[in-house]
Parts: structure tokens; sequence; C-alpha cells
């Protein structure tokens, strides 16, 4: 694991003098041009030690999902690197800026990490395999064409002379970088498209592995903090003196106007000190929101007459005003957090001249941005550096727990302070999974044909909440994941002559955000429990009734699912439900297994089918199947932040729970990759775990779930 | 003054004795490998043995633990050899983003002290950690090899 080694090897001594601290990774990793038997950096994606070692640099961030060995395989392959001989390590932001962005994108979010620089990447692998097979050539004095590079070795067909990587890397970084590159076939991968094991495993079992949280500098002292518990609010006083005095408690500071730290030696202590501190808060507009007022808001939406039109197809209206028959439901969806199991937390240093910062964070370059806003200095004069997350789900794309570290550092100059929220502080601030109504019309004609589709959806907007310089006209286009009409991301599955879908945006003080699955979740769950109840009332089995209006590859991705699952002949007691959604580049479906005995659900298996496109790392795609129904059902079940006087009640897992082992069904992923594009798989599968659930609860008990989470609804037989 | 007898080894720590022991042991002696998640016993990351009995350390105050013997993450291997429950961890590639995992092994790995061959069941009793990743299928998978190994 050389990131972590590098994590250990850049860290800083705080000078004895105030002010000053020397950073041992000041220089960005070497280009270096130095004596042979130097690591070598033959590109900015490959760096080559003497020992034939290979690392690999990663500019996405690793939270989990698998991220770094997907995108080291497509590196190595192209390199023809000996896989045994890989390790890897980050950027940092602060060296992307200052090499011209060398390495591209930092953001991890989407599900578009490998999809996004599958491309650069591999052409960084393979510039360099061309970089040391022009090494080797010019060696030997013999033609490039008469050389090929396998295995991490470099090989002369004619004379059978052979040359290593590490042998090879020196010279090798002084070629010029190949002009053109022609990367191989998916059919010819040897490590890319195998399930190779993690590259960050052994560190993660024995408790080596130093995530943010875990970050320990010398000199160091840990920052706690709680903000205005309503978004919004402002700090209006505390009463420093009451809490000065306690064990190891070096200052109390007023943060950004909004909140409040405490510094203290340790976690403990300042944890103590800001319990026991008296705060006054002025809570702002946002105070006077509860749950039923937001509930009422978007309830007026889903009839209103101003909105933002998304996918329209034909005139759904009319169909539905001429229509044989009329089905028609109304869901809701409620705000949730990410609840990472490593709670927010960034370490930083401030001088007047230099800022570092260390977090985990989902986007590096952002991070620098909030760092160097909070510090006040150049971008040049700061970094930040990534550590390994405990969790991002979307959370951690947000920096506003990095600009927080920086404002308190900038009130102990020269030191550097941890700052570590609390669970219940991470509870109460994040940006929240959007809440949502929808209103789902279907129209069907006298033949019985699905004729029209009306889906009003009715909530808030994660761009207004977080990126409002995305908003096109003032629609926020995300609202419509997997509702498109067409494009690559996330095409409405079915094909009806008149679809319309539309969104009376609605905000409220609470931050929405991204989180993991974003609005496909809910949108899935619309639209496939909709899909349900027009097939129960066309007397018709869902899964038939959906193969008739599916388009090809959504339809294949269901049948596949179905045909593992055995769909149709589940055994006594046991009742099948399907579902199926496109999102973040792939197509994927599930059919689940529930029982429902004294009202209490089993959720005995469920199947689920994946079509990215291309399979980078089979393994890691069902570890990332087999959690988005950990994720999703969590969600389903449980999940949901109710609010109180404009603040969010949930404070820990025992008001906000989550599944657990005993309640984990067993899943089977099932890949189906159809070539020819690259699709996200930390995400999609998400959307589908929730409706396919609520399916075969309908299956098994006859009650339509039209609201979450599962635990407030009593499934007992009338 | 709390003396503490972790991994075998004895460590004196000047804390507060209410402190809990989870941070004693990630500030005050710098074992990091124990976790923080909800500090109020519901996660299980920062699951440590206390002469064998898995505890959640971080509703534990440093002054109950008394002769007990910990230990911690950092100690589960023998003499540099990985626990079996830490090695079918890697052969199963269970971790995710790994934060809960030092907690699930801790736990995992009393369960198979007192129980060598666990049932489905047993697992699903002894294993009330959070996972937001969702690893319980390859934790399951691992604690049946290891069992087995």
């Amino acid at each position: 694991m050389n990131a972590i080694a590098s994590m250990d090897r850049r860290s800083f001594l705080v000078g004895s003098t105030a002010g000053v601290f020397s950073l041992g990774f000041a220089i960005p990793f070497a280009r270096a041009q130095g004596a042979a038997g130097a690591v070598r950096e033959i590109n900015a994606w490959v760096v080559i030690h003497p020992d034939d070692k290979v690392v690999i640099r990663i500019a996405r961030s690793e939270m989990g999902q698998g991220t770094l060995t997907g995108l080291a395989q497509l590196v190595a392959e192209e390199l023809e690197c000996d896989w045994s001989k890989v390790s890897t390590e980050f950027p940092t932001p602060g060296q992307n800026v200052a090499r011209n962005r060398v390495w591209r994108n930092f953001s991890t979010g989407g599900s578009r990490g490998i999809r996004e620089s599958h491309e650069y990447v591999r052409q960084g692998g393979a510039a360099a395999r061309m970089m040391l097979v022009a090494a080797a050539a010019k060696r030997w004095g013999v033609a490039e064409a008469e050389c090929t590079a396998a295995n991490s070795v470099v090989t002369h067909g004619a004379s059978g002379r052979k040359l290593g990587f590490g042998a090879l890397a020196a010279d090798a970084a002084t070629m010029e970088p190949p002009k053109e590159i022609r990367l191989k076939d998916v059919k010819d991968w040897k490590v890319a498209g195998k399930g190779v094991k993690r590259l960050d495993t052994a560190p993660k079992v024995d408790g080596t592995l130093v995530y943010g949280i875990d970050l320990r500098f010398p000199g160091m002292l840990t920052a706690t903090i709680r903000d205005c518990p309503v978004q919004g609010g402002k700090l209006k006083s505390f009463d420093a003196a009451k809490v000065e005095k306690m064990p190891g408690v070096r200052k109390v500071v007023a943060v950004d106007g909004t909140g409040v730290a405490v510094i203290a030696d340790g976690y403990w202590q300042a944890h103590k000190a800001l319990e026991a501190l008296p705060v006054e808060w002025d809570m702002g507009p946002g105070g006077k929101t509860s749950s039923a007022t937001i509930d009422a808001m978007l309830t007026e939406g889903l009839t209103a007459e101003n909105v933002f039109i998304g996918t329209k197809i034909g005139d759904a209206k009319a169909a539905i005003a001429g229509a044989a028959k009329v089905v028609e439901a109304v869901y809701s969806y409620p705000y949730q957090n990410h609840a990472t199991m490593e709670p927010m937390n960034a370490t930083a240093v401030w001088t007047a001249d230099r800022c570092e910062v260390w977090c985990p964070t989902q986007n590096g370059e952002a991070a620098l941005a909030a760092a160097a806003e909070a510090a006040e200095l150049p971008v040049a004069k700061c970094d930040v550096h990534k550590a390994f997350l405990g969790g991002g789900f979307g959370r951690r794309g947000r920096s506003d727990y990095v600009r927080q570290a920086v404002l308190i550092a900038k009130q102990m100059p020269g030191t550097p302070v941890k700052l570590i929220w609390s669970r219940e502080e991470d509870m109460m601030h994040c940006a929240f999974h959007p809440v949502t109504k929808c209103k789902m019309t279907g129209a069907f004609d006298a033949a019985g044909k699905l004729v029209g589709l009306h889906m009003r959806i009715s909530g808030q907007s994660i761009l207004a909440s977080l990126a409002p310089q995305g908003l096109q006209n003032g629609m926020d286009p995300v609202v419509f994941q997997g509702l498109n009409g067409g494009g690559a991301e996330g095409q409405f599955g079915y094909d009806v002559p008149n679809l319309l879908v539309d969104h009376a945006m609605r905000n409220t003080h609470i931050l929405a955000g991204f989180w993991r699955g974003v609005n496909l979740n809910h949108n899935a769950i619309y639209v496939e429990s909709f899909m349900d109840e027009l097939a129960r009332a066309a007397g018709e089995d869902p899964l038939a009734f959906r193969r008739k209006y599916l388009k090809p590859k959504h339809r294949a991705v269901l049948d596949a699912a179905c045909e593992r699952a055995g769909y149709g002949k589940a055994a006594p007691g046991i009742f099948h439900g399907v579902a199926q959604i496109m999102g973040f580049g792939s197509y994927v479906a599930a059919c689940a297994e529930v029982s429902v005995k004294d009202g209490k659900l089993k959720i005995h298996r469920i199947v689920a089918a994946t079509d990215p496109g291309t399979v980078v790392n089979p393994a890691q795609i069902e570890r990332q199947v087999a959690g988005s129904f950990v994720y999703g059902l969590s969600a389903a079940l449980y999940g949901e932040c109710t609010v109180k006087d404009g603040a969010i009640e949930q404070t820990n897992f025992d008001t906000y729970p989550v599944l657990h082992m005993d309640e984990m069904p067993k899943v089977e992923a099932v890949l189906v990759p159809s070539g020819g594009f690259w699709g996200g798989v930390g995400e999609p599968t998400i959307g589908v775990a929730a409706p396919a659930v609520l399916n075969a609860i309908y299956a098994a008990t006859g009650k339509r779930i039209r609201s979450l989470p599962l635990s407030k609804h009593d499934l007992r037989s009338a | 003054m709390a003396v503490l007898t972790i991994n075998g080894k004895r460590h004196d720590a000047s804390v507060d004795p209410e402190t809990p022991l989870l941070w004693v042991l990630r500030d005050t002696l710098g074992m990091t490998g124990t976790k923080y998640g909800c500090g109020i016993a519901q996660c299980g990351a920062c699951t440590v043995h206390i002469d064998g009995v898995p505890v959640r350390s971080c509703s534990l105050p440093v002054s109950a633990v008394g002769e007990g013997k910990i230990t911690t993450i950092e100690g589960l291997a023998d003499n540099g050899k990985l626990h079996k429950i830490q090695q079918a961890w890697i052969e199963n590639d269970v971790p995710q983003c790994g934060y809960c995992q030092s907690g699930m092994i801790m736990a995992a790995a009393a369960l198979l002290a007192e129980k060598p061959n666990p049932t489905d069941t047993d697992i699903d009793e002894a294993m009330t950690n959070i996972c937001r990743c969702g690893t319980y299928q390859q934790v399951r998978a691992a604690i049946h090899a290891a069992a087995k190994a």
C-alpha cells in the first residue's frame, strides 16, 4: 500500500518556532532526473523503481468502491507490467494544479471513476510502455517494432535479449512521449476484466490503514464542532469561560458565524467541553419548518401548473384525458443521511504563508479550492492530501468540513488541528437525500394497451442546494435520472407513446445532496412500483407486462435476473418482485424473493443483473452490487430523517437504524456486459433494491407500500 | 492514572478515569486501528476484546477495565502471523472502505473463540456491527472459511 507509506513519508514536523513547519512533500514527487538507480516517473501515471516495482498514480478517491484497483488494472493492462509488482499512490490536487491538471478530474462521484477516465488512464499506461520499449530498442540499436513488452520485461524477438522495466526506467523517462497510441481491444485483456483482488486490503485487516480520522502529527490538537442545529441559522453567542478551564481545553472558537468549536488535547476532552458549553443560536427562517410543512409543500407541487419538463414524448395529458382506463398513485420518499462509518473530519495546518489539509474527500480539487478560500491564500500556497475514506456515498463530495477545519486551524497558527465531527453532528449536518413526492398517472386504451404516462415529481433539487450554477434556466436536469427520453446516461426503459415527466421544484432550507444512487433511487421506486400497479390493473403478470413495453437492453437485463432467479417458480410462501432501471450509464434489474409471516418481512434472496457494457473487475462489481442492496435496503426499510423546528431529529444509529447482518439477503450478481460502452456500477443497483422488494411484498400481502421507510407500515394482513 | 494491559504490554495512561477506553487507545496511546463510529455502542467499529470478550470501547470508561487484558486489532496477529480470521478476510477480499472492519474482525474472532463452527444463526447473533458499504455477505463467507481453516 504505497499510498499509506507515502503519507507517512510526507508527515511533517512542526518547528519549534511559531508558525514554522517543513513539508517533506513540498516538492511534487520527483519528475526525477537524478542518478541512475533512482525511482523514475515515466509519465504522470506510472512510476518505476529500479527493482521493477510499479507505482500507478490514482487521481480518483478510494472510498470502498474499488476504483483504485480497477483503474490500476487498466493502466497495468496497457503498461504490460507484472501485476504482482503494482502498488498505487494518490497525487495531490495541488500537484495537479501545478502540473496543468495532468491527472484531469479528481472528482469521485456519479459512478464515474472508471467510466469517465478509462481512456486516458489506459493511454497513460500505453504511453509508458511505448517509452520503455523505445528505451530498450535504443539501447540495443534495433527497431522499436522488433521489441515487445510483457510482464514487466521488454524482449527483442530476433535476438531474445531481455531487459526489465526497472533497468529501463531511467532511459524511458527521457524518451519523447508517443504521439499516437493504440489501445488494446477489450478481448485481449489479461489483467483488466479479471476479478483480481483489491490492492488495498492488507492494511484494512490489521488496523494499520491510516484514515483521515487517524492522522497524528507532533503537537497536533483535536477540535470538535457544533454548527447551528438548523441549517442556515447563525451562532448568536457562547460562554467560553464556562469550559475554558476544563482539562485539556486549549481554545473555544467561533467558526464561520454559524458554529462553535472546542480545541483540546484530545477528542474526548473537546467533546466533553463542547457538551458543557452554553451556546445561543439564531435559528433563522428555517426554524419554523417541520416534516408536516414540507409534506404540504410537496403535495401542492403534485398538481402545480408551473413546472419544469424533463421528458416529453407525444401528448400524455391528452392520452390520459381520452383513456379507457386511468390508474393513479402518489408516492413519497424521505430525507436520508449518508451515515458514512467514519464521521466527517479534516486536519489542517495554517500559517500566513501556507495551508495544508489532510482529509478524506471525494473531490480533492474542490477540497483544495475550499481550503484556499478559507485560508485566504492563493491555491498555489495550499494543498490537500487525500486519505482513504471511511465511506463516501456522495457525502464527501462536499467540502464543508474542510472549510471548517481550516477556519479553526487559522485560529491556532502553525499548529496542526484535527477536526472530528461527533456522530450527532454528522447526522444533523449533511446535504441529505432529497425529499420528493410523485404522482403517477397511467392511461390504457380500450384494447388494454398502455398509451400514456405522466410522472409528476414534486420536491427538492440537489443542484439548487449545492450547485445552482448547474441549473438550466432554473431547471435541474439531474432530477430526471433514469427518466430521460434518450441518451447514454439514464434512459427511460419503457416505450410509451405519450410520456410526460415533469418537476415541480420545491426547496427547503435543508440542503439536498448527492446520496449514493442520487435521484435514481426514488425515480426507480416510483416508476417500478407503478409499473407493478399498472400490470395488476391490466390483470397481467408484472414481468410479462413490463416485457411488452421495455426497450431491448432494459428487457435483456431484466430477463437475465428473472431467469437466474426462476421467476414465477417460487416455493410456496415465497413471492417474487421485480424491478429494472437504467442509470449511471448501466442497465440493472433485480428479482427479489420475500416472505411475510405475521407481518414480518424476510428477504430470502435477490438476484441482480447488471449490463455495464464493459467489465473491468467482475469480483468488485459483485461486491458493489451486494453492497448496493445493503445501502438501498437500509434506506427502504429504515431510512428517514424527519424535521422538527427546522432541525433533523435523528442523531445517531439508535434513531437512524440501518440494515444489519441478520437481515442481509443472499445476493447473486449476474453480469451481462453487452460491450461497446462503459457504465458505472457503484450506484445504479441501489435503484432497484427497494422497488423489487416492495413489489414482492405486494405479491405476498396485497399491500402496496407507497411511502418509505417500510418500518412505518404494518404488513400484517388486515 | 490508568494502568492497562494491551496486547500483552503494560501501558500507563494519565487520563480522566471517565474517558472511554476508545479515546485512551486512539488519542493517548496512538492505537488508531480501533475506530470511532457512533459513541453509543451501536455500530461496533470500536470493538476490542477484554479477557477475550468483545466489548464496545466507545462506551466503556477506562476505569471500568480494571485488571482486564485488552486485545485490539493491532494485537490480534500472533508475532506477525495473522489470525485466521484476518487471513480469511484477505482471501475473501472482504473489506470495501474498511472502516468498520477492525470491529468486524474483533467480533468475528471472539465468535470463533467461543464457537469454532458457527452456524449462520450464530453469526447473525454475534455480528451486530454496522457496515455501510455492505460487506455482510463477504463477512459471513469469511467467517465460515476461517472456521474451516
